[in-house]
């Protein structure tokens, strides 16, 4: 191997990290087997009660402090004003909500048009009719005002999360010490539970739409931040120094140099603010948005589940069509024309696009249907749909399996294996843990490792957190099953390959809370329906990076395994396989924080962990003890997130692959 | 243009009958709306009662318990069903800080605890005595719950304090949330079909007496400050050691700055008052008849104009 010289010392590395944890695990073997004999004393087990510190409280006197007596709910509530004002502008304007400026709603045809319009200036006639037909589709099925309330929120919430992200983000790329808070900040609000950041938005900016258009921007922020910084990184010397030559101020060079230079970072990184905002917009309604997510809450509760379907497939399209409309425009180049072209010929789309807008709502003032369709005027087939996928799961056989999967799996495989996470000690837990992060990480990542995990057990929510934790665990372990063996047998073909990885990279741009509408209607409210929602959201990663690790293996290399005589099978086991892992280990990390998003919003289904707490949480003021289990949830991903992407970083350099 | 004129009217028929009262703001009224079906439907008729009234209202969906804190701020205006059991201790709490009014009880009478369908008294024939349910909880055993009994709790939002009774009454069973109402009725449903006992939270008024004949489980007597002071109830040393409220009350509450903006709105909410079988009847459009809220709520006013036209001022 070509990597020899770095070999030797990280191999002796790795084998103290290997020896260091099977010492732990020794340790922890120990433990458990004196709990399983009954010789182990009981705070040993678990941390007694008394030790615990009241964190929570802690915290909620120091909200009380910030909120009341420092005045931030006086801030956040004239700032709510604000947001207030702009979300009754778009609601006006979208939905016609009666406030200022009263011009609303838009009719859904002159909207169609212009969105078709914008389709076809961005990608031509293919988004022209993905986008016009989205439109249509929605107005049809009898969901324009909900899609629209929806919608509404999404234009002010993700043009703020834009602001906020630039802004940031430059401040990062231009000094340093905002770079090092920003990004152990970024880190854990990447992994905090979505529940974690709608009470204190509920609190401080008023329930309904407000707080939930705060949550919303404030979790699409990330991303935004990191492409802004890492786009103006990127850009080249030499076209700071042509920018320097001609006399930029500070100012100039950044408004004409770096960021026209950054604009494809830029607008990748806009496109995940708007799916972000998509996603959490739809979670939002946990605490009172109204719209699509408020109404598949109320149909999936109540079992209607072909009204759901429909909701589903409404969030799906509209999904689909920002994720390829925000694409489109990252590929699209500014557009130049010569000096003295007319005004209509630089600007024909646009002119289009205001006719059409004008005209159909001159239109939609003489015919109603034009501007609204009324109730009882839809396609919606939502009964007939409930009726048939009743029948359908009535069926002897669809009910047999369903029945046969769900006892199998509980009695069988997922009761055992949460009863024996449960059984072992608190400190063994946490040296396995640890052990987990030496040997395939190093001693840092062990010792942060201990850190988290000790902190999960001094908040006093153990139990609830390995019952997430074993959420995780099954739904990634079974997602790996299944999702490994499509990955590995759709890469040997380009023609499988190219087409999977198209459904899972539409599959990537549902909201979350999609994912729940077939896990319910399979399974019911039980055990089964939470993992088999969070095992299907999790193997869209899985199977994306496995695909995209063995494509990437040096052709010269499996050439040579072929010169070799290898099989098809050596091939794989000993070339292919290896040299994809790290790669791999990418979509196995995303994965398990995937899982650890799905486990918190699978508490809707009903769970008995963290998730559930957090939820229950919503229901009061209880800000503190909302953090501390939001925290928890966050270590326990973190731990995870560090060990895995620094084997995975190691693997890579070993192989001389980074 | 149409716009337009459909303001101006809507105006105008919203100014005539408040010449005489001090008008009404012209800000929509809020009406909060919850996860169980009476709570929407009632929400929804008094909605377009007070539309009827000239009133423009809105609707937002929020936690039933956390909705007190929004009418005491005046983020929500009113409230339609304070149960005395499930809100009675968050409403106090909110009287007590201040910003929320007791707009008086619906005639209607509430009671919420635990309950089981009728076919399940031949699997454990001491009930409704909960030392009987005890005794037989491995009859309610489930794959989840091994050999303890299971009680089907309400969503976690609702805080029924399942899992403390269960505790300071030492039961042998085994607390499971329900994700909302609807799953409490899934769950009965596919228990009737093979009879299989079954023990749930359920309240009334409900729909669900009508259609699954059952009884409450009998737990000590609600003693005023059973879930304040751990020395009242059975056991000295543990809170919610006692059934709730057997007659419990079914009130309506407000923001109190609603007399004042809204007070013809407000009239009309002091006069409005519902009864156990209205409610369950509201329920059941939407549970069993699958209507939408609003729909439910315009068949139920066409379907009671005598009951409600001298509410209206």
């Amino acid at each position: 191997m070509s990597a020899e010289a770095t070999t030797l010392p990280t191999e002796r590395r790795s084998f103290r990290n290997g020896q260091n944890a099977a010492a732990l695990v020794g340790i922890a073997i120990v433990l458990t087997a004196l709990q399983y004999s009954g010789l182990l004393p009981g705070w040993l087990h678990r941390l007694p009660e008394a030790v615990i510190p009241n964190f929570a409280q802690w915290l909620d006197a120091a909200f009380t402090f910030i909120k009341d007596d420092l005045g931030l709910l006086a801030l956040t509530r004239f700032l709510t004003e604000g947001l207030e004002w702009l979300l009754d502008v778009s609601g006006n304007l979208f939905f016609g909500k009666r406030r200022f400026p009263n011009l609303g709603p838009i009719p859904w045809t002159a909207l169609a048009a212009v969105i078709a319009v914008i389709g076809y200036y961005l990608g031509g006639w293919k988004l022209a009719l993905l986008g016009g037909g989205t439109m249509v589709w929605t107005a049809l099925i009898g969901q324009w005002k909900i899609t629209m309330q929806t919608v509404s929120v999404l234009a002010i919430a993700a043009p703020l999360a834009f602001v906020i992200g630039l802004s940031l983000g430059i401040a990062a790329w231009k000094y340093a010490w905002v770079d090092r808070v920003v990004k152990p900040v970024l880190s854990v609000l990447q992994t905090l539970p979505f529940f974690t950041y709608l009470l204190p938005a509920v609190i401080f900016f008023k329930v309904g739409p407000t707080a939930g258009a705060v949550a919303t921007t404030i979790y699409a922020i990330p991303p935004m931040i990191l492409m802004t910084s890492l786009g103006l990184k990127k850009v080249s010397p030499e076209v700071v120094e042509a920018g320097k030559m001609s006399g930029c101020t500070r100012f100039q060079m950044l408004r004409h140099v770096y960021i026209p230079s950054a604009r494809t970072e830029i607008l990748v990184g806009v496109n995940q603010v708007i799916m972000l905002c998509l996603a959490m917009v739809v979670l939002t309604a946990f605490i009172g948005m109204p719209g699509l997510g408020a109404k598949l809450l109320a149909m999936m509760g109540s079992f209607k589940l072909g009204r759901s379907f429909e909701i589903g497939v409404t969030i799906v399209l509209l999904a689909v069509m920002l994720d390829r409309m925000s694409k489109a425009w990252v590929v699209k180049q500014p557009e130049h024309f010569e000096r003295g072209t007319p005004f209509w010929r630089r600007h024909q789309m646009l002119i289009v696009g205001a006719s059409l807008f004008g005209g159909l709502t001159l239109i939609s003032m003489v015919v109603p249907l034009f501007a609204e369709i009324g109730r009882g005027q839809d396609f919606s087939q939502g009964k007939e749909l409930d009726t048939l996928i009743k029948a359908f799961l009535n069926i002897e056989w669809v009910k047999a399996t369903t029945g046969f999967l769900r006892a199998f799996l509980n009695v069988q495989v997922l009761i055992p294996f949460r009863n024996f996470m449960l059984s072992i000690p608190t400190p063994a837990f946490i040296l396995l843990v640890a052990a987990f992060a030496a040997a395939l990480a190093g001693r840092r990542e062990a010792i942060y490792a201990v850190v988290f995990f000790s902190f999960v057990a001094l908040s006093g929510w153990w139990d609830r957190a390995i019952i997430t934790l074993y959420s995780v665990v099954s739904a990634v372990t079974l997602a790996a099953l299944i999702g490994l063996p499509i990955g590995i047998i759709a890469a040997r073909k380009e023609k499988w390959a190219t087409r999977i990885l198209l459904v899972c990279d539409t599959a990537q741009t549902f909201p979350s809370f999609v994912y729940l509408i077939p896990a319910i209607m399979l399974f019911g409210i039980t055990d089964v329906a939470v993992i088999f929602s969070i095992l299907i959201f999790a193997m869209v990663p899985l199977i994306r990076y496995t695909i995209e690790g063995l494509r990437s293996v040096p052709e010269e290399m499996t050439e040579a395994s072929d010169m070799a005589g290898a099989t098809r099978i050596q091939k794989l086991w000993n070339v292919q396989l290896p040299l994809a892992l790290p790669t791999m280990a990418v979509g196995f990390n995303q994965a398990i924080m995937f899982a650890f998003f799905m486990v918190i919003i699978a508490a809707f289904i009903g769970t008995q962990d963290l998730g559930q707490e957090l939820q229950r949480t919503l229901a009061g003021t209880d800000l503190g003890k909302n953090f501390v289990l939001g925290i928890c949830v966050s270590l326990m991903a973190l731990t995870f997130d560090m060990t895995i992407m620094k084997w995975a970083h190691n693997k890579k350099r070993l192989l001389g692959l980074a | 243009m149409k716009k337009i004129s459909t303001t101006l009217t809507v105006g105008v028929l919203a100014m005539a009958p408040l010449a005489a009262l001090a008008a009404d703001s012209s800000d929509p009224i809020v009406i909060p709306v919850h996860n169980w079906s009476s709570q929407i439907v009632m929400s929804n008729v008094v909605g377009q009662l007070l539309e009827e009234n000239g009133n423009y209202v809105e609707y937002v969906t929020t936690d039933s318990q956390a909705v007190y804190e929004s009418v005491r701020l005046g983020d929500v205006t009113l409230e339609m069903e304070v149960w005395e059991g499930a809100f009675g201790a968050s409403f106090n709490a909110a009287m007590e800080k201040g910003g929320i009014v007791d707009v008086g009880d619906h005639d209607a009478v509430t009671r919420e605890d635990w309950w089981y369908p009728m076919w399940t008294k031949e699997a454990c024939p001491g009930l409704p005595d909960w030392k009987a349910l005890n005794d037989c909880a491995a009859v309610f055993a489930t794959a989840e719950t091994g050999d303890k009994g299971r009680y089907l709790d309400g969503p976690v939002d609702w805080l029924k304090h399942g899992q403390e009774r269960v505790a300071a009454l030492d039961m042998d069973f085994v607390v499971v949330n329900a994700g909302s109402a609807a799953a409490l009725w899934a769950e009965i449903g596919a228990a009737e079909a093979d009879k299989k006992p079954i023990v749930v939270f359920n309240w009334t008024p409900n729909f669900a007496e009508a259609v699954w004949p059952g009884e409450f489980v009998e737990f000590p007597e609600w003693v005023e400050g059973c879930d304040k002071d751990p020395s009242i109830g059975p056991n000295p040393d543990a809170l919610y050691d006692c059934g709730n409220p057997a007659n419990g009350y079914l009130k309506k509450a407000a923001w109190d700055g609603m007399a004042d903006k809204w007070p013809s709105a407000y009239s009309v909410l002091e006069k409005i008052s519902f009864t156990n079988p209205q409610i369950a009847e509201m329920a059941k459009f939407v549970d069993i008849d699958e209507m939408e809220p609003a729909e439910a709520a315009e068949a139920w006013l066409e379907a009671n104009k005598d009951v409600w036209a001298t509410w209206l001022n």
